[in-house]
């Protein structure tokens, strides 16, 4: 189908994830020198279509997507699934809400 | 465990009996084992090791945690085929931060199922099941209206079954009556064959990604490299864009469901990659 994004893309992207879950010393990590390793790999070709390097980009493609929608779909989860009980004004104001505001006092107060 | 407490503990075990069978206490990794436990829904199991390393066994590769080998929760030693996988997984149990959560671990749970393999299942089973998804796939079972879905349906789902049709060399067709299509004999026997020439733990993560997909021909789609992650649950999620897109985002269950989606359909994905694939260097002979 579509052409996918250039390898360096998904390299950086993929960079960043490590980093996000590593920390600063994400360039010590086994991941990282796994990942980079197979890059160089891959990067050279004489010929013009290459099934190897086109299946490697595939599943950098792939793992780019795990570590993403997962890192993605734990911050939503602890976003809006974890809370528990809040008032009416908190959950309002999760979806962007306010409560509604009546100056004069509502008409049964004292 | 310091030793006075074992010691009191070894003067229990010869006044009650064979309670605590001598096995239990003697080996720290052992102690570590059943407080790794997977099933106690009630409370969160927090981190407890510092650091995650791979190491080579005579069964394949390990993770240790800290010093501890991990383990199933079926009480089996975790190996994996290839170093590949063994990264992944080892990243994800890196990347707990206090708390451990199992449902965000999605290699490591394919991993257990195709070594506990709890459904005590082979490789027929599995094949099977897959075939008879078939019957019920997402892309085959189209709708009669509104006219919008119906020719989204076939702008996006025809020119992926179109391509299973041709690389396979087989017909499936679609249908918009409740029975579903009728796939010929001899296509299930075409995907059979081919299916058949997977090993047990590549099924374990087809299987997994049909689940999630829904649909065998986006799952085929996928594996085979035709079609990204992205692309795959997108079609798998037709309809819902379709409403979405007429009735707006909710970010807490429609972005949720699709991260969730993508990822364990990305985590499939890569399984099925690295259990399928010999993982020896491909070296191009140089023709000077």
């Amino acid at each position: 189908m579509a052409a996918l994004s250039s390898p360096l893309r998904v390299c950086r992207g993929i960079l960043k994830e490590l980093r996000a879950i590593h920390g600063p010393t994400y360039n010590r990590s086994l991941a990282y020198n796994y990942v980079m390793d197979q890059f160089r790999k891959n990067k050279v070709t004489a010929e013009r279509y290459c099934r190897a390097q086109d299946e490697a980009n595939h599943d950098s493609h792939t793992y780019l997507c795990l570590l993403a929608s997962s890192r993605t779909h734990k911050a939503l989860h602890d976003f809006y699934h974890v809370k528990g009980e809040c008032s009416t004004a908190q959950a309002a104001g999760m979806v962007g809400l306010r409560l509604p505001t009546q100056p004069g006092g509502k008409g049964w107060e004292k | 465990m310091t030793a006075a407490m074992l010691k009191s503990l070894v003067r229990l075990q010869s006044h009650f009996g064979n309670i605590l069978s001598p096995g239990q206490l003697c080996r720290r990794s052992q102690q570590f084992r059943s407080a790794l436990n997977y099933s106690s829904a009630t409370e969160e199991r927090k981190r407890f090791y510092q650091d995650v390393s791979i190491s080579q066994g005579e069964g394949g590769y390990e993770i240790n945690l800290d010093q501890r080998k991990l383990k199933t929760p079926g009480g089996k030693l975790f190996t994996v085929p290839n170093e590949a996988l063994a990264i992944a997984v080892a990243t994800e149990w890196d990347a707990q931060k206090d708390t451990l959560k199992f449902y965000t671990m999605h290699l490591s749970t394919l991993c257990n199922t195709a070594l506990d393999n709890p459904t005590q299942r082979n490789k027929e089973q599995m094949i099977s099941a897959a075939l008879k998804f078939l019957e019920t796939d997402t892309v085959c079972y189209r709708v009669d209206e509104p006219h919008g879905l119906v020719e989204l349906q076939k702008n996006e789902w025809d020119p992926v079954l179109h391509w299973m049709e041709n690389r396979y060399n087989v017909t499936i067709g679609s249908s918009s009556s409740i029975l579903g299509p009728e796939i010929p004999e001899a296509t299930k026997e075409t995907f059979r064959q081919h299916l058949n020439s997977y090993s047990f733990w590549s099924l374990t993560g087809l299987e997994y990604v049909i689940t999630q997909l829904k649909s065998v021909v986006l799952s085929m789609g996928m594996i085979d490299r035709h079609l990204t992650v992205e692309q795959a649950v997108l079609l798998s999620r037709l309809e819902e864009e379709f409403q979405i897109q007429h009735w707006g985002n909710v970010e807490w269950a429609h972005d949720y469901d699709m991260y969730e989606l993508r990822a364990r359909t990305a985590a499939g994905a890569l399984f099925v990659h690295l259990t399928s694939e010999s993982f020896t260097v491909k070296r191009k002979l140089m023709q000077n």
